[in-house]
């Protein structure tokens, strides 16, 4: 049997019948990481879904109307009423005895904050919705102002440093583990750095009846400030750092973690980012928040177990999650 | 056939006449005995439909916006401070055409806190661009409902139907509740031209710019005027099919040599009907019973005041610093005619004050005064006030 390719690479990629719910010719800014988070989830959800849109920067960027980017049934509503408006095109479905399944997208302004009260309330009453949290770590769509998912000691536009502060002052909210407080039967991180992990994680959701969740952790060029074209790596180094775990809980447990071989120091993941470049002046607050957040990732790469056994070759970052048990999945 | 129903009890009954697909709705007084009994319905296997108690009426709003966008008849009712958390769903429904009917159990706002019946609640949505039918009482408000299905429906336009809350809500009055068939045959199942489908995917929602916003909103006022024509006809046919009317848009009631008319809306008329017959020494006058706020009937207006020289426009709100909600509209519609009655405007009956008979006659008597009376909150006593707030 020959192993010999007889076919180019990107002749097999235009050849390959992949949907995406996304076309080209969206607006969204170069190395746009909600974009590519977009492309991945409905690369493996199909066609057949129906997508509840929060106001933000996905709806800005795929609908200038009479322009839509969009291959699947899509609505936007409002900024706050995503996971409500998800929750009754569900119960239209149910009651029609149609079988599409319903999307949930939100940024994590519309997650966190504002649209928190709608989420909660969609996955108490056991909607059978995939909710979807594009997580870029603030209010990105109106021009960068801190958010309940910005960092501790980022900058943004409304959490800037000074003489008083340095930049946000509060820490980010831990949204995974509060929605996996409602016992869903999954909760998920992901992140763009990790396409086969990430579709994997869409996949397994979409077999689930009942209400499920993915955080993905999707860069902003514009807003965390780094070059467009290095949008993967800042997105890797957050989770090689253990500053974006990611993890899967079933029913509320932790089932599964994607384990880091080698930690790179937080300062790694930061120094790449305009948003933290305040942490890296001569100056005691700086030295101290920087400890702050390595002592943050150090937490997470304790509390979730993510440090790899260096001499298990399939212990590799990113080769695949760890399984503790739980739900088994193909 | 008649039964002594609590206005709420025929509601619920009415709603699954119509046979929605997706219920929502969070409670508040006093609208609460309507999904209680719809509830109630569902829980007997009476009524077949997805039951979503939501955390909130901001929910309640948006989950019958997706059900129905979806392709489903929805049903949701609410009061007070849930139409007002509601408020921005309601124009997102409006403006994004989509046809939902809501009851709304009329009840004052906070602060201060009330629980009583008063119209300011939906007059406060007013321009949210929904259809506001008003009624009566209990049979107009089962009427309304069905009908508010069918305009809905063909005019791609959000109903809310108005019933004062406690004075209809938790009255028992006898009322006839249709026929299945009957609600059947007026009724086709609801067919949604945008359904979101994904066999043909369509976006709902999208971001206009200034090129497109103002064609928007004209599409959307036209839209609003064209529905006063369906209207008419949802109960008209409705009259055919059940021999009762609930009188188009604004109708018309008294003697036609009556000078003097008195212009109200929702069940404040039932007050004034009876009055009529208490104090038949009062002057003679036409009673205008104004069903439709929005569309506002114009012309209907125009042709109902022929013959009036005072038209008195009793309302259950106000906008504070202003006057009137519905007295500046009649006066400025009336403005077109060559020789139009003046126009008094009062507001009564706010915060589920009662609306004592005898108010009837003190009323006619505006007309008697040298100047129209521009606006005052007719039943203050401002000897409870302190002098600087009189």
């Amino acid at each position: 049997m020959s192993t010999e390719t007889t076919i180019s690479i990107a002749e097999l990629r235009r050849k390959q019948p992949r949907f995406s719910a996304i076309e080209s010719g969206h607006r969204a800014c170069l190395g746009c990481g909600q974009a590519l988070a977009v492309r991945l989830v409905t690369e493996a959800t199909g066609p057949d879904i129906m997508i509840a849109n929060a106001t933000g920067c996905l709806e800005i960027f795929t609908t200038p109307w009479p322009e839509s980017a969009w291959r699947v049934p899509w609505m936007h509503s409002l900024f706050e009423n995503t996971g409500a408006i998800a929750s009754g095109m569900e119960a239209a479905l149910k009651a029609q005895g149609r079988s599409t399944k319903v999307l949930a997208f939100g940024g994590d302004g519309g997650t966190f904050d504002i649209g928190f009260q709608a989420l909660s309330g969609m996955l108490e009453r056991d909607h059978n919705v995939l909710y979807v949290c594009y997580d870029n770590e603030a209010y990105m769509n109106t021009g960068v102002q801190r958010s309940g998912s910005t960092p501790h000691a980022a900058m943004t536009n409304t959490s800037p440093p000074g003489r008083e502060r340095m930049g946000k002052r509060h820490l980010k909210k831990d949204v995974i583990n509060i929605v996996a407080s409602h016992h869903i039967p999954y909760a998920a991180t992901a992140s763009v750095a990790y396409p086969s992990d990430l579709r994997k994680k869409v996949r397994r959701a979409l077999a689930i009846e009942g209400p499920t969740f993915l955080q993905i952790h999707a860069p902003c060029p514009l807003g965390w400030g780094h070059d467009g074209a290095i949008s993967i790596s800042v997105a890797r180094m957050a989770v090689e750092s253990g500053m974006f775990p990611i993890i899967e809980l079933e029913r509320g447990e932790l089932t599964g973690v994607m384990p880091i071989r080698k930690p790179i120091p937080v300062a790694d993941y930061l120094r790449a980012q305009q948003r933290f470049r305040h942490l890296f002046a001569d100056d005691s607050r700086a030295r101290e928040e920087l400890e702050h957040l390595q002592a943050l990732a150090d937490h997470n790469i304790e509390v979730y177990g993510l440090q790899a056994d260096a001499d298990d070759l399939r212990d590799t970052s990113g080769a695949d999650t760890v399984r503790r048990g739980g739900m088994r999945w193909a | 056939m008649l039964k002594a129903l609590e206005g709420s009890q025929a509601i619920a009954e009415t709603v699954a006449l119509c046979r929605p697909q997706v219920v929502a709705a969070y409670p508040i007084t006093p609208q609460t005995h309507i999904v209680e009994n719809i509830s109630k319905l569902v829980a007997n296997g009476q009524l077949h439909c997805e039951f979503v108690s939501v955390e909130s009426e901001f929910s309640a709003a948006s989950v019958v916006l997706g059900a129905a966008a979806a392709g489903s008849r929805t049903y949701t009712a609410t009061a007070s401070q849930g139409l007002l958390l509601m408020t921005e769903v309601l124009y997102n429904i409006a403006g994004s055409r989509i046809p939902v009917v809501m009851t709304c159990a009329n009840r004052a706002i906070s602060a201060p806190l009330s629980i009583w019946n008063d119209q300011q609640d939906s007059m406060a949505v007013r321009d949210a661009g929904w259809i506001q039918l008003y009624c009566a009482d209990n049979q107009e408000a089962v009427d309304t409902t069905i009908q508010a299905y069918r305009i809905a429906e063909q005019t791609e336009l959000p109903v809310m139907v108005c019933m004062d809350g406690f004075t209809l809500t938790h009255t028992l009055e006898p009322i006839d509740i249709p026929d299945q068939a009957l609600v059947d045959n007026y009724l086709p199942p609801y067919q949604f031209a945008r359904r979101l489908d994904a066999r043909q995917p369509i976006s709902i929602g999208t971001l206009l710019s200034p090129d497109f916003y103002p064609e928007a909103r004209h599409s959307h006022h036209q839209a609003l005027l064209n529905a006063a024509e369906r209207i008419i006809e949802a109960d008209q046919e409705w009259q055919a099919l059940s021999g009762r009317s609930c009188g188009g848009l604004l109708t018309v009631e008294g003697p036609d040599s009556a000078t003097i008319g008195v212009l109200t809306l929702g069940s404040v008329i039932g007050t004034f009907r009876e009055a009529v017959l208490e104090y038949p020494q009062a002057a003679a006058a036409k009673l205008l019973k104004l069903r439709s706020l929005r569309p506002f009937p114009i012309e209907a207006l125009q042709q109902a005041v022929a013959g009036l020289q005072d038209l008195i426009v009793v309302e259950r709100a106000l906008s504070p610093g202003g006057g009137g909600i519905v007295g500046p509209e009649v006066r400025a519609a009336l403005s077109e005619l060559p020789n139009p009655p003046r126009v008094h405007n009062i507001a009564v009956g706010l915060g589920g004050r009662d609306i004592p008979l005898d108010l009837y006659p003190r009323l006619l008597r505006l007309a008697e005064a040298p100047q129209p009376l521009r606006f005052a909150v007719f039943d203050a006593d401002c000897n409870k006030l302190a002098p600087e707030d009189r």
